[in-house]
């Protein structure tokens, strides 16, 4: 696999579309708050940026804001609960992106019961989705209930997203037991909001303690930034963007799910902790 | 020994917060992973120890029973000396354990 460099702005060779159906990714944490609806959002646009064909599910049944996230809550009619109650045909409920063609989000009903959806109803609306995508993206609500199980019976792949502090590693933890007993793939790790400021400092776990700590492997590390808030607020994620941290975060996550190694980028530029990042996680394909 | 990213970061203590934090979770996510509370891992160690020292004299200033994690496998690792016996010495002076009767010792016993 040729590694084409973290920086922004490169492209890797032509995508290669799938020929075998989409890979569901499924973003989960345990924890709320951690920023698993922000990742999904991030993560499917820089996948269409790539040429992607991609859709996008709020799982969160009840408390649906991936809509918002994209900027597309004015253009919902129907929601997955209507689909699962056949109310209307998945493709109605499917919301294309403007900007970008090949990205639609399917939005959470935000008024139902939580249990009008099932793991059976997901498994069978990304099967119907499977051939005419590369990417099915689940955003799954917090907590280890019904929501949960909706958003990873479908998977094949789980990303974890987690803060580096106590309460949401050792939800994280709590998530990738189930995921085994579940006997599921072994998850990867997103370490989102990281500071470097306060790793040199002492003053929080390094990306190496949590992976030390959770034993999975690392497949993005985002920093804390602020435009990602601006981004929301304005409903345009910020991998629409070129040029800021966080943005290339989420851009080499989507290489990386896309099979391309790509080294770890670097948190902070002054400190030369870019080179010595990349040498420890340089050679692992996310 | 500072870790790798200790000395990376320019790191050099192990005080801030951050390894606090690492060794509190790495405390915590040990008793979740196996479900059981540490009074309760207390209670077992107790026990195993007390079923060794019906069969021999333990150490037991110097006895080592933890938890750890490998990879995601917990595994309950103990290291426990028993004590010196002098020839004849009764292992355990209150109550001593009647050893089975092996076979193969009372053979090599009657040439
Ligand atoms: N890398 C980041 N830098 C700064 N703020 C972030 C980052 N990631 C998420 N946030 C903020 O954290 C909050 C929670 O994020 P959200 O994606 O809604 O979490 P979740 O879906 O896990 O509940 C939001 O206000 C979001 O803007
Ligand atoms: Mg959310």
């Amino acid at each position: 696999m040729g590694v084409n460099g973290g920086a922004a702005g490169t492209r890797p060779q032509p995508p290669k579309k799938s020929a075998t159906g989409a890979k569901v990714v499924t973003v989960t944490s345990g924890k709320g708050g951690v920023g698993k609806t922000t990742t999904a959002a991030n993560i499917g646009v820089a996948l269409a940026r790539l040429d992607q064909r991609v859709v996008l599910i709020d799982a969160d049944i009840g408390l649906r804001n991936l809509d918002i996230i994209m900027g597309l809550e004015n253009r919902i009619v129907y929601d997955l609960v209507d689909v699962v109650e056949g109310r209307c045909k998945l493709r109605q409920a499917m919301i294309k992106h403007k900007q970008l063609p090949e990205l639609y989000l399917i939005p959470a009903a935000q008024t139902r019961d939580k249990t009008a959806v099932s793991p059976a109803d997901m498994v069978k609306i990304a099967d119907q989705l499977r051939p005419e995508f590369d990417f099915i993206l689940i955003d799954c609500p917090a907590g280890i209930e019904r929501g949960f199980r909706n958003a990873v019976a479908p998977a094949d792949e789980v990303l974890i997203v987690t803060n580096p502090e106590v309460s949401a590693v050792r939800d994280a933890d709590r998530i990738i037991g189930l995921l085994e007993a579940e006997g599921k793939n072994a998850p990867h790790l997103i370490l989102n909001r990281v500071k470097t400021e306060m790793i040199r400092k002492g003053e929080m776990l390094s990306p190496e303690d949590v992976t030390d700590i959770l034993a999975i492997k690392l497949i993005g590390i985002v920093p804390e930034d602020e435009s990602v808030v601006s981004a929301s607020n304005s409903g345009t994620p910020l991998a629409f963007l070129d040029g800021s941290r966080a943005g290339t975060a989420y851009r080499n996550i989507a290489l990386r799910l896309m099979g391309e190694n790509v080294p770890f980028m670097q948190l902070e530029d002054n400190s030369g902790f870019l080179k010595r990042i990349q040498r420890l996680f340089g050679g692992q394909n996310g | 020994m500072p870790s790798l990213i200790d000395r990376m970061l320019g790191r050099t203590s192990k005080t801030g917060t951050g390894s606090k934090a690492k060794e509190r979770l790495q405390f915590i996510l040990i008793h979740d992973r196996i479900n059981l509370p540490p009074e309760r891992l207390e209670a077992m160690k107790a026990e195993i120890l007390q079923v060794i020292s019906k069969y021999v004299s333990v150490d037991s200033s110097n006895v080592d029973i933890a938890l750890q994690n490998r990879e995601r496998t917990p595994a309950i690792v103990a290291e426990i000396p028993f004590n010196k016996t002098v020839e004849g010495d009764d292992p355990d002076e209150d109550e001593p354990p009647k050893p089975p009767k092996s076979p193969l010792k009372d053979a090599e016993k009657k040439p």
